[in-house]
């Protein structure tokens, strides 16, 4: 009689764990890690926001391909740690097959080598160091892409920009050896402005909690550069800059797209530029609906709609550049959609894409500028 | 035999007969640091005087900065023989108070939003100031309400337990507070109560004028370095004054040396006590908001390294003494800037703490501090 009871519960318990299997509803999962918390929150913050704006636009569609589309957002703080720990959660917990983050290179790198192994597509929107897409050996990672130009790019960009246009010869690098974002900016940099005829007078290390640069800066004011290159992130940034305001540097900083933030010093940072992805007084149609659209979804604490800055731009044309690359594979199959995602041409909001071998996408970068408290549009720099 | 359960924790330097079988390595390894970082510091001083000058003014304004946390340190080891690793994080609730005080409330200007018609300048001082009082205030009821709640009821319990409640408090401040409904884990971009102005010195004091370069070869400092200079000198003056003149400076110093006699002695230890927490934490709380000034980025792991930085100060001065206080921080500040400048700034932590190691190994009791006397 026992025996006969445990083993109706036996197949009981297998018939409905079957059955359950069988009824889960279509849905299509999509994980976002973000930095909501850590060195660069406003990042993570934008990046969450403008993701969830293009799945909230594809679900009012209908989702995609008859399936809706659900989120899941990890806080992965910017840290190869936090990071690792939440790609582990979204693909083995929540067996997502799609992956928009993470904002840092530093973070990045680690989560594309657990995402590549479990073949889960994984869409950087902001990462920019070339080793996200790129294994130890040079190939390419074959389901890591990104939705942004990579650093080797960008500093080319930066240094034509000092030399051509601000007829800079002689530049001085500060760089944050510990993180690989800015180590990769600092040498791109540098390699491009050398080859360009400029010199390098003074390359400092420095990392990145630190907060007194008064060492650094009085070697550079020692060397008496023409431009200052400081390609980290916002908070290092106010920091720098104020301290060089004090002590009587006038040498414009630049940088790159690290220094895009609402927290951004603009009185400190005045007559700095600085390499970015996108402008918000760009004209052209895809990147005044998607202010429209923003906008409309986002409203800052006193009710004024929000201005997205290039992060919520990048991680729109990310989660955008995914979803169509799922429709136009036709199935939920990493394998189709990392071949059609190879071969699209797709017009976003931070300019037309196209993906080349390292699954870099072929795009252009603008340059903006800090002047009397704003940040404005200089030029758009064509690859 | 001496008591040497008060002396900080790893090496006591071994008698002279006892010496370990090559000891001469570590000693030869201590004098050949001591001779390059000599010669680093005279060569240097040759090459470039103006320079050298300049570090020292910026050492000088890191150090008194570090003198104001240190103080607290070492008066609290010196009464309840407790290491409050606390403390640096009340000095993060410092700068973040006044953060607050000036964005939210814009009490950096209240005489004048009070009364129209007020000088704007001198509104802006009495603002200030009242910024200031307000975060040493609340530094100041945070440390008591530390002290009671997580150290009074654990003053019977064996040292160690105090000092990992300590490192909890720290741990909890700093990551409380990171919450998004608290502080926010961002770094928050500082505004400071006043505008920091810059001068050189080049036969004559003169203004750095933003957009203008000053002259080479020429030293700075900012209004804020003065500040910072005056308000330490003001704290050590004052607290030589407490200590010496006044009856709860005698107290204080009766606990020190003896608590229970001092308790049989009719004095109330557990207010004694409190108060010495109330002072070290409200001059934390002042170095807080001047450091948030000078570097004008703020977020609530700000007080882990200037708290650890200023604990090697007091260990270095002597810990349990307050002129050791002053200047082993004065020597931690010098140290970090002249690192800073003629090795490398990512070395100026290792320095600091290299220090700590060589203190320990040289002389525990530090410059100031006496070897435990014997208890009768």
């Amino acid at each position: 009689m026992k025996r006969f009871l445990s083993l109706t519960a036996i197949v009981l318990v297998l018939m409905i764990a079957v059955i359950g299997c069988q009824q889960a509803p279509k849905e299509l999962k999509v994980a976002v890690l973000a930095p909501l918390s850590g060195p660069v929150p406003t990042f993570g913050v934008s990046t969450r926001d403008g993701a969830l704006l293009a799945i909230d636009e594809w679900n009012a569609k209908g989702g995609v391909l008859g399936m809706k589309i659900t989120t899941i957002v990890e806080d992965s703080q910017c840290t190869p740690d936090p990071a690792v720990n939440a790609a582990n959660k979204v693909i083995n917990q929540d067996k997502v097959h799609y992956i928009i983050g993470e904002v840092c290179s530093k973070a990045s790198i680690p989560v594309s080598e657990i995402a590549n192994a479990a073949k889960v597509i994984q869409m950087s929107p902001t990462s920019t160091n070339t080793t996200v897409t790129l294994d130890k050996n040079g190939g390419t990672k074959a389901y890591i892409f990104r939705a942004c130009f990579i650093d080797p790019f960008q500093g080319l960009v930066g240094a034509t920009f000092a030399f051509n246009n601000l007829k800079a010869k002689k530049a001085f690098v500060m760089s944050d050896q510990s993180n690989d974002y800015v180590k990769g900016l600092a040498e791109a940099f540098e390699a491009s402005f050398t080859k360009l005829g400029g010199t390098i007078v003074g390359k400092e290390n420095y990392t990145g909690t630190d907060t007194d640069f008064s060492a650094i800066l009085a070697k550079v004011k020692n060397a008496k550069p023409d431009l200052v290159y400081l390609p980290d992130y916002y908070n290092v940034v106010n920091l720098a800059t104020k301290q060089a305001k004090e002590k009587g540097i006038v040498a414009p900083f630049m940088g790159g797209d690290g220094w895009d933030s609402a927290d951004l010093d603009t009185k400190a940072s005045d007559g700095g530029y600085y390499t970015n992805h996108y402008s918000a007084d760009d004209q052209r149609a895809e990147v005044q609906s998607f202010l429209a659209a923003y906008g409309a979804k986002y409203k800052d604490a006193s009710g004024k709609a929000v201005v997205p800055d290039a992060l919520a731009a990048l991680a729109y044309d990310a989660t955008n550049l995914l979803l169509t690359a799922v429709k136009n594979a036709g199935a939920d199959n990493t394998d189709k959609v990392k071949a059609a995602l190879e071969g699209i041409a797709f017009n976003a909001v931070s300019g037309k894409i196209t993906y080349d071998a390292q699954h870099n996408p072929v795009k252009g970068a603008v340059i903006l500028h800090v002047k009397g408290g704003k940040v404005v549009f200089d030029s758009f720099v064509s690859p | 035999m001496p008591d040497k359960s008060n002396l900080p924790a790893a090496a006591v330097t071994a008698p002279r007969k006892n010496r370990y079988p090559l000891a001469w390595v570590g000693n030869g390894f201590l004098i050949i640091l001591a001779v390059l970082a000599a010669y680093i510091l005279v060569s240097n001083l040759f090459r470039n005087p103006i320079v050298f000058l300049q570090n020292i003014l910026d050492g000088l304004k890191l150090g008194f900065v570090y003198a104001l946390i240190a103080l607290g340190y070492t008066m609290v080891y010196g009464i309840v023989k407790l290491i409050n690793f606390a403390h640096g994080d009340i000095f993060m609730v410092g700068a973040f108070t006044s953060f607050f005080a000036v964005s939210q409330f814009n009490l950096h200007k209240w005489p004048q939003m009070l009364m129209p018609g007020f000088p704007a300048g001198l509104s802006i001082i009495i603002g200030s100031l009242t910024v200031i009082l307000l975060s040493m205030l609340v530094c100041t009821l945070l440390g008591v309400t530390i002290e009671r709640v997580a150290y009074k009821p654990l003053r019977d319990a064996p040292r160690i337990a105090a000092l990992i409640t300590a490192i909890g408090v720290s741990f909890f401040l700093e990551f409380f507070g990171a919450l998004q409904f608290v502080f926010s884990p961002r770094f928050i971009p500082y505004k400071s109560p006043f505008d920091t102005t810059a001068w050189y010195i080049q036969s004559g004091i003169h203004p750095i004028v933003s957009g203008q370069a000053s002259p080479d070869n020429t030293i700075s400092f900012s209004n804020i370095f003065l500040i910072i200079l005056v308000a330490s000198v003001l704290v050590q003056i004052f607290l030589q004054f407490l200590v010496r003149r006044t009856k709860i400076g005698i107290a204080m110093r009766a606990t020190s040396f003896d608590k229970p006699t001092a308790r049989l002695m009719g004095i109330n230890v557990d207010r004694v006590i409190s108060f010495t927490f109330a002072i070290g934490s409200g001059f934390a709380g002042l170095g807080g908001v001047l450091y948030a000034i000078a570097y004008a980025s703020i977020w609530t792991q700000l007080g882990i390294l200037p708290g650890l930085k200023a604990f090697v100060a007091a260990v270095l001065g002597g810990i349990g003494s307050l002129p050791g206080a002053f200047v082993g921080a004065l020597i931690m500040g010098q140290a970090e800037s002249l690192t800073m400048s003629y090795i490398s700034t990512p070395m100026r932590d290792a320095v600091a703490f290299t220090i700590l190691i060589v203190v320990l190994l040289v002389k525990p009791t530090g410059i100031f501090g006496e070897p435990a006397g014997e208890k009768a």
